[in-house]
């Protein structure tokens, strides 16, 4: 294959991973836009690896490199239950970043590369390898930790070293004088000891950035590791000169950092002090305990039962889910108590809020498991003005995200967030397991409001029991 | 020191609605505002001062006081002359304007240099329907208008059997319905008539149904949904097939309500004096479209008069006459408006700033602080300003300022933006070798696609999304493979080249990047299907 042939690939290819995200902006092109991406990425492989890159020498290691890499993909694709979602792309947000970083290192201790280069295009050649391969750690290390967080192998608390922000500083600054040291080396043997150390630095560096982080801002984490691992192919595409690199990395890259600015403005938070970590503590409010308001009073328990009879009676229901429904594996009865409330002509809805869940539109794609139809699945926006008008809204493993608090305590730490307004229906219930707080920390004066009932218990045994009651 | 609300009594003649009610001044003043009523005000709707003055008002006799007094002044009709000229010089003035239609009313209040919110100009968004006062006004006019009928018609409604003889149901016919429309039906069939309605949006006919009425199509096919789910001009085909089914209706029903109107136009005369004459004697019609020329022939705007023996009602003012709902409704409109304006900070302790970012407030704000902002820009189309846009290559790799999300941003920031993006360009331009500035070029061009692509996702495919991009940034995999087994022949032979080592790093990038390669889509794939209508 030529050289122009196999540029015309990229640029097709290139088109075609444009499209892909594209589509990926409605229900009804979606599924379109992943072929688009499948296809697009084919041709890219398929133009590598027969253009004049790559000699015969390298087909049975690329094959065999391939067929194993498939064949694991493939299967942990058809495993993952979708709550275990947010984990899966964490891990592999983690192996681009692996990725990247090896491609650095294979670039790196090849002469072969900077014996043609001019000495300002060796700078730069050799400034771009350096950041591919701390976007590349970064990405790894970090998101190695938010796996662990959201599988719960590591908790969810943000950990908070004393003078974090200085640590983070100085781990900049090692990592721009080695930097310097390593883009003034000559040879490799040169410059492998400041490469080392600022690999080290940069794993470091994300593990901290992560464990930092409180498990409510997750969504944001991932979407942002998204945004790295794109980045982290951009730096790779600078230092090998491959524009397909490039343009597929800045998009990538580009659409992740937008996604979590998107997430971050729904949380009514500052991007910055997310990635800067420990939620709350920019507020200047202790984390738990909710500071001064403090509610109290007493909380209405409820029997499955009762709830099955609140919902026979009622017009119109919405219902709020959160993460406790996909631990709880709970969509699908939730999907049967819809389906009979509504061939009793009750008129049920779904409210999302934007975080619900650990990444952004985990419950939808839940409740799209379950076959519930999307067009009764509706945004916060859409929908909370009509909670006056609801007979009972049942929240369903969620809590901060109906946190009443939000509106009325300013000294709250999750203050001005926006929340469903649940208490505003004439009566809520929530199930949760216990009294426990959130993944904020905060307590939620929901559940003392006198038009709410709290129904204890596993999410998914409560609800079949629920189902058991309607049904009889 | 709290902003006051002023209400006075409504002047022109006829108008028993008051912009507040007893109820609605206790949760203003719990919002922080004070409420100062004129005595008198809610007389026309059976609300005496001293209702007011227990639910905390301030009651004030003197007219000009009040309006002095006030620095917000609620008003249900839009101000005359001599109103205009009590409002306090850049005070904030909240009624119905109609500013199309009062263009002079329009240049006077600029001219006091006032801030006015139109009540008539809420944007039609499914966010502003808590404020939408146009829609609680029909919603009673068309109640009201049964009741004037039922009051000029003279039988029952439902039909019976008595020992005195056979009464025959009332059979009433709806033109359009839209809020008042579907009011008039909810209120005829619960009297009992038989009701059928007409309207050129075909999709209403559910509706209709849901108050418990027949629908009676046109059978012509043209789509008559205007912007915003208003009715549209038809063709002359559809009008005459429409006139073919009102002379039919007119034979047969007692009754007929019409409330057929187009935004901005005169309303479409629907019913001929043929029709008229072809009506039975005793037939009642409503024309709630009177004050814009009616919907009717023989209309007289604001009377009734009896032509070929059917009486046909031209009022105005159907709200008005059920002024004590009108104004609770009414006033509750504004209410929410008041919480909107506290909740963007339009209302920040003494200021008074509208939020023009903001698509309801920027709808209903007429005038700006004297200067005219009516009509408002079209609905948005969710695409970001283009300042924002153009902050984007200030955005190197780890930078995720995208500029704001919502409005244009400051001039200022804009400036400190494009001026540092200038500086790097500067920089990047004059010390970069040629071959770093292609890839460059591409780079910050990929950048733009990537943010104009991703900016309009729904939120339910944010996973998906994300999944996808996952597995598309196992690209990476290209990188892998264009080191595995280069080309050696250009490059000179003395080099000592760790081969191995080169070629084992790039099978383990390979073997990484191609899990999620294959992962990635696959479980997108996953996922999509499961998406449904």
């Amino acid at each position: 294959m030529s050289t122009s042939l196999s540029t015309i690939s990229y640029l097709g290819a290139t088109i075609l991973f444009i499209l892909c995200l594209g589509g990926l902006s409605h229900p009804e092109t979606a599924r379109r836009g992943n072929l688009y991406g499948i296809v697009g990425m084919a041709i890219a492989v398929v133009a590598t690896v027969f253009g004049p890159q790559v000699t015969a020498g390298g087909l049975p290691y690329i094959v065999a490199a391939m067929v194993v890499g498939a064949a694991v993909g493939l299967y942990a694709a058809r495993v993952v239950r979708m709550t275990q979602m947010p984990e899966l792309v964490a891990l592999m947000h983690s192996l681009v970043g692996l990725a990247a970083m090896l491609v650095g290192y294979a670039n790196f201790v090849d002469p072969a590369v900077a014996a043609k280069l001019t000495p300002a295009e060796k700078a730069i050649h050799e400034f771009e390898m350096y950041v591919g391969v701390l976007i590349g750690a970064v990405t790894f290390s970090g998101s190695v930790i938010a796996f662990g967080k959201l599988s719960g192998r590591i908790s969810g608390k943000p950990m908070l070293l004393p003078g974090r922000h200085w640590l983070n500083l100085a781990g900049l600054v090692l990592v721009v004088w080695f930097g310097y040291r390593f883009v003034m080396a000559h040879g490799v043997a040169e410059g492998m000891v400041p490469m080392i150390v600022m690999t080290v630095v940069a794993l470091l560096f994300g593990v901290h950035m992560v464990m930092a982080i409180g498990g409510a801002d997750m969504p944001v984490v991932v979407s942002m590791l998204n945004s790295y691992s794109g980045w982290a192919a951009a730096a790779t595409g600078f230092m090998l000169s491959n524009d397909l690199l490039i343009v597929v990395g800045a998009l990538v890259g580009s659409s992740g950092a937008i996604l979590s600015y998107i997430m971050c403005a729904a949380m009514n938070r500052n991007f910055l002090s997310v990635i800067a970590g420990g939620f709350g503590t920019d507020g200047g409010a202790p984390a738990a305990g909710g500071g001064a308001a403090q509610p109290v009073g007493e909380v209405n328990p409820i029997s499955a039962g009762e709830t099955a009879e609140l919902l026979r009676e009622a017009k119109s229901v919405i219902v709020v889910p959160g993460y406790g429904m996909a631990v709880a594996q709970a969509q699908h009865t939730v999907c049967e108590i819809t389906k009979v409330l509504r061939e009793r002509g009750v008129n049920v809805r779904f409210g999302i809020h934007p975080v619900a869940g650990r990444m952004p539109g985990h419950m939808n794609v839940l409740l799209a498991e379950a076959k519930v139809p999307y067009d009764i699945v509706f945004e916060m926006d859409e929908l909370n003005e009509d909670f006056p008008d609801t007979d009972v809204a049942i929240v369903i493993g969620a809590n901060d995200i109906v946190n009443p608090a939000a509106q009325e305590d300013p000294t709250s730490p999750i203050a001005g967030m926006p929340v469903l307004e649940v208490w505003k229906a004439k009566t809520s219930v929530v199930m949760k397991r216990s009294m426990a707080s959130g993944y904020a920390g905060v307590d939620n004066p929901l559940f003392y409001k006198d038009n709410n009932r709290m129904l204890f218990g596993d999410a998914k045994k409560m609800l079949d029991e629920v189902l058991a009651a309607l049904k009889s | 020191m709290a902003l006051t609300i002023g209400v006075p009594r409504e002047v022109q003649p006829g108008e028993k609605r008051v912009a507040t009610v007893p109820d609605v001044v206790e949760k203003l003043i719990k919002q922080g505002f004070r409420v100062a009523v004129e005595a008198g005000a809610g007389d026309g709707a059976q609300i005496g001062d001293d209702a007011y003055r227990a639910a905390g008002a301030d009651v004030v006799a003197d007219r000009a006081q009040l309006w002095s007094l006030a620095d917000i002044v609620f008003k249900v009709r839009a101000p005359d002359p001599a109103e205009v000229g009590l409002l306090r010089e850049g005070g904030m003035l909240v009624s119905f304007i109609w500013p199309a239609q009062n263009p002079d009313l329009m240049k006077a209040l600029a001219a006091r240099k006032a801030t006015v919110l139109a009540m008539d100009s809420v944007p039609r968004i499914s966010r502003a329907q808590k404020l939408d006062a146009l829609s609680s006004m029909a919603n009673i006019a068309g109640y009201r208008a049964v009741i004037e009928a039922a009051h000029q018609f003279g039988r029952f409604f439902t039909g019976s059997i008595t020992a005195a003889g056979k009464v025959p149901p009332a059979k009433v016919f709806v033109i359009g319905a839209g809020v008042a429309g579907l009011a008039a039906i909810g209120a005829a069939s619960g009297l009992g008539a038989i009701v059928r309605a007409n309207d050129t949006r075909p999709e209403v006919a559910d509706q209709v149904k849901s108050m418990g009425g027949e629908f009676v199509g046109v059978d012509y096919v043209e789509e008559g949904s205007g912007v915003g789910g208003y009715a549209k001009v038809m063709s002359e085909g559809f009008q005459k097939a429409q006139r073919d089914v009102f002379a039919k209706q007119a034979k047969d029903v007692d009754i007929i309500i019409t409330t057929a109107l187009i935004p901005g136009k005169p309303a479409p005369r629907l019913i001929t004096e043929e029709m008229v004459k072809s009506m039975k004697q005793g037939s009642v019609i409503v024309d709630m479209a009177a004050e814009q020329g009616g919907n009717c022939e023989l209309t007289v705007p604001g009377e009734i008069v009896v032509r070929h023996g059917v009486t046909i009602i031209g009022y105005a003012d159907l709200p008005s006459r059920l002024a004590r709902q009108a104004s609770t409704l009414y006033a509750t409109n504004l209410l929410r408006l008041c919480e909107d304006l506290v909740k963007t900070k339009s209302i920040e302790g003494d200021a008074i700033h509208i939020d023009m970012q903001d698509e309801v407030l920027r709808g209903t704000t007429v005038i700006d602080r004297g200067e005219i902002t009516w009509p408002p820009p079209p609905p948005k189309l969710s695409a970001a300003p283009p300042a924002a846009k153009a902050a984007t290559p200030v955005a190197a790799p780890k930078a995720h300022g995208h500029g704001k999300a919502k409005g244009a941003m400051a001039p200022g920031r804009a400036a400190v933006y494009f001026g540092a993006g200038a500086l790097l360009f500067l920089l990047i331009g004059a010390f970069a070798p040629a071959s770093f500035i292609g890839h460059f070029t591409v780079f910050v061009l990929a950048c733009f696609v990537g943010y104009m692509v991703v900016w309009n996702v729904t939120p339910a495919l944010h996973t998906p999304l994300m999944s996808v991009t996952n597995a598309v940034s196992s690209i990476i995999a290209i990188g892998a493979l264009v080191q595995i087994a280069p080309d050696l022949a250009q490059v000179s032979a003395d080099l000592s080249r760790p081969g191995e080592w080169i070629r084992w790093l790039s099978v383990g990038a390979i073997v990484l990047a191609t899990v999620n390669m294959f992962g990635g889509f696959a479980v997108t794939r996953r996922m999509l299907d499961m998406f449904r209508k």
